[in-house]
């Protein structure tokens, strides 16, 4: 099954969280926050994860790295399974892999000034010697839009923008192969996000890296991604290629999400499918087609067989009974 | 008729460690009844202070009004006694911000909230007041209403604070209903859900709204006029059209490259470099100028000002106003 373009596979991967209560804690339940997915991030490509809030998709992507033993499923890195040499193996990986968080405010230190965090992990790591260490640095900042000067400076003085390429720079030190975005530009102003959008754009160019971008944000998804998947309640209902995702929309929960995106043009055609309700619980998903609660087109047999991730042409999957 | 609001010079301006903030400076424009108009810019523009001045709330003894004028149908709001402008905040103005949940209360059920407003402002009896309660939330589209009522904020997502924010602004039947960034913190599905009520809301109602923004897209669909702000200015002003299809100001144009237009698919996006300026330190010249494409020696020679006031679409740039760019 080990695909050599890949750098990245999940296979029927499960991440369910316990519901504890009662006085003893006991297991009432369980969040079934993944719920069977499967993806195949091929190297040196930008893949996208949609979806709404809940969904898991933040849950999906720390599994990639590790953080969450899987419940069941596996997670291979380079043809590996990342949990198969415990611990120290894991550890190993870290670098490689690296995460860019959505809260450029919450993820650095105040008392730490922007290159030594930026240098940190790498000493850390024992990637650089001492003597190297801030031309290595000044170097990943270049790549990242900040200027010599900011070297010294504290997390207080930089804006929005600024913080998220210190965090981007951070990543980027370790030379991961593959670096996992989670809502890196939704917390900017759009001005700001143009800028680090373009920073992604570069680094993808230049350095040839692989990318997860996760994202609630579908234009920003097509700007910048080359497949994409998108996630409805722990599971993926729709994943193809850009063009065919965007172009071709085959699940009606996509059709929905696209439809949703504000255009800024007066005389845009609306023709708006707006969902009702909202995501269900997790804890207790819908029988059959876990969408059929919202669903525009929901018929009897929706309510009852789970749709299959089937194989339309040339990589582009559906989950729908009507597709 | 005058407008339902009229803005008339007005200056807000904060007393910071760092100085003072001018962070509105010298703003005019009207809101008509029933019009809705889009306030737009980066974060830290003005949009906010320039919707509390209005709402009486800008947070004293640190920010004050430096000059100007607001009239409601020709009064100024700004000599009314505290007691006076209390009632305009219950009867006349409502406003919903970005997080829902700062601004309920933690420990009073929803219903408690919303009925609080009917009693004191409607002068309602108690029960007349939960059932108006409860057909309020059921306007805003809220299922099971009796059982909503009873619950605490905590227990309800993001999109469903923003509706029972709504309701409440809905129950003293307000002519201007200003929303700050009513849609941010929400999913694209459940910002449909609520572009789809506000869009109701002025058809049925015929409220004014003031739509607090940075996303072009929402005023595209939803406003009249717009209003484009920076640094505390307005610098460009015309109905929707006009200014999303023709921005005048390099400032607009840039915001509107910003996005990514869907099919597009381009390489770059066009952004503009650098950020807004600190409120106590501007120029006294064009405070864009720095993060300009297009600026020259003329534009560090003083302030471009709107223009004619009777034009409809006015921005304040030397180049755009002289024709060059
Ligand atoms: N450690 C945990 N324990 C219990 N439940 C969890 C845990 N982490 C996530 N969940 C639940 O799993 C579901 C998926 O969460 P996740 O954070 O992955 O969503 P998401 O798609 O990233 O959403 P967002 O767009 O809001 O970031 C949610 O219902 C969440 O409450
Ligand atoms: N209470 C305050 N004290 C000092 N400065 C303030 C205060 N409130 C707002 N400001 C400043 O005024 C400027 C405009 O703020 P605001 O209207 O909130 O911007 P926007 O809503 O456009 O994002 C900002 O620089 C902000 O920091
Ligand atoms: S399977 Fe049925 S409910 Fe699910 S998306 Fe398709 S049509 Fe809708
Ligand atoms: S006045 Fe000059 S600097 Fe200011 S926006 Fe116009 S061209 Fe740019
Ligand atoms: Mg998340
Ligand atoms: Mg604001």
């Amino acid at each position: 099954m080990t695909d050599v373009s890949a750098l990245l596979e999940v296979e029927n991967l499960k991440i369910h969280f316990p519901i504890r209560d009662g006085l003893f804690g006991q297991v009432s339940g369980h969040v079934r926050a993944v719920d069977g997915v499967n993806i195949r991030i091929r190297r040196g490509t930008t893949f996208g994860l949609v979806g709404e809030s809940g969904s898991g998709k933040s849950t999906l992507g720390r599994a990639m790295l590790g953080l969450y033993k899987p419940t069941t499923g596996t997670v291979r890195f380079d043809g590996k399974d990342i949990q198969a040499g415990g611990r120290k193996a894991l550890a190993a990986l870290r670098p490689k892999m690296q995460l860019v968080f959505q809260d450029p405010y919450g993820s650095l230190n105040p008392r730490v000034r922007a290159g030594d965090a930026i240098g940190e992990a790498l000493l850390a790591h024992g990637l650089v010697r001492k003597a190297e260490l801030r031309e290595t640095v000044l170097e990943v900042m270049r790549i990242c839009g900040l200027a010599p000067y900011q070297y010294a400076r504290y997390p207080h003085e930089f804006s929005g923008g600024q913080r998220q390429r210190i965090g981007i720079a951070r990543a980027l030190a370790l030379k991961p192969e593959l670096i996992i975005a989670d809502e890196p530009v939704s917390a900017l102003d759009v001005s700001i996000q143009a800028q680090i959008i373009n920073l992604f754009s570069d680094l993808k160019e230049q350095q040839g890296l692989t990318f997860l971008f996760i994202s609630h944000d579908l234009a920003v998804v097509e700007h910048l991604c080359d497949e994409i998947a998108v996630m409805y309640l722990g599971v993926i209902v729709e994943t193809a290629s850009r063009n065919a995702l965007f172009d071709h929309p085959r699940h009606p929960y996509t059709k929905a999400l696209l439809s949703a995106i504000p255009v800024a043009d007066p005389d845009a055609g609306r023709n708006r499918v707006v969902l009702q309700g909202e995501l269900p619980s997790p804890a207790a998903p819908p029988a059959g087609c876990r969408f059929h609660t919202r669903c525009p087109l929901a018929v009897d047999r929706c309510r009852i067989e789970v749709p299959e991730l089937r194989t339309l042409d040339n990589g582009h999957h559906v989950a729908c009974h009507l597709a | 008729m005058p407008p339902l609001v009229e803005f008339q010079n007005l200056s807000t301006h904060f007393k910071t460690d760092e100085g003072i903030a001018r962070a509105v400076q010298d703003v005019s424009f009207s809101i008509g009844e029933g019009e809705t108009v889009g306030v737009v810019g980066e974060s830290g523009c003005g949009k906010s202070v320039t919707a509390l001045s209005l709402m009486g709330l800008v947070s004293r003894p640190a920010g004050y009004i430096a000059g100007g004028q607001i009239l409601y149908r020709g009064k100024d709001l700004l000599t009314l006694k505290p007691e006076a402008m209390r009632t305009m905040r219950g009867n006349e103005i409502a406003m919903i911000f970005q997080e829902p949940m700062s601004s309920l209360n933690p420990v009073l059920t929803i219903g408690e909230q919303i009925v609080e407003p009917l009693i004191e402002h409607r002068k309602m009896p108690p029960k007349a007041a939960w059932a108006e309660a409860i057909a309020l939330l059921t306007r805003v589209g809220i299922a099971r209403p009796e059982r909503i009522v009873e619950g605490y904020p905590h227990q309800l997502s993001g999109g469903m604070l923003q509706r029972v924010m709504i309701a409440i602004a809905l129950s003293c039947k307000p002519k201007l209903l200003i929303a700050d960034e009513p849609t941010t913190a929400l999913d694209v599905t459940i910002q449909a859900q609520i572009l789809d009520l506000l869009n109701r809301l002025k058809q049925d109602e015929g409220t004014a709204l003031m739509l607090i923004t940075h996303d072009l897209g929402l005023v595209a669909e939803l406003a009249d006029r717009v209003i484009v702000m920076y640094a505390g200015r307005v610098v460009e002003t015309g109905t929707v059209r006009d200014v999303l299809r023709h921005p005048k100001h390099p400032y607009t144009r840039g915001l509107l490259a910003s996005r990514p237009v869907p099919g597009q698919r381009l390489r770059r996006l066009v952004s503009i470099p650098g950020q807004v300026p600190s409120p106590a330190r501007l120029p006294a010249y064009c405070a864009f100028a720095e993060r300009c494409f297009a600026a020259v020696d003329i534009c560090r020679s003083g302030i471009p000002s709107l223009g004619l006031a009777d034009a409809p679409h006015r921005a304040a740039c030397f180049l755009a106003q002289s024709g060059a760019i």
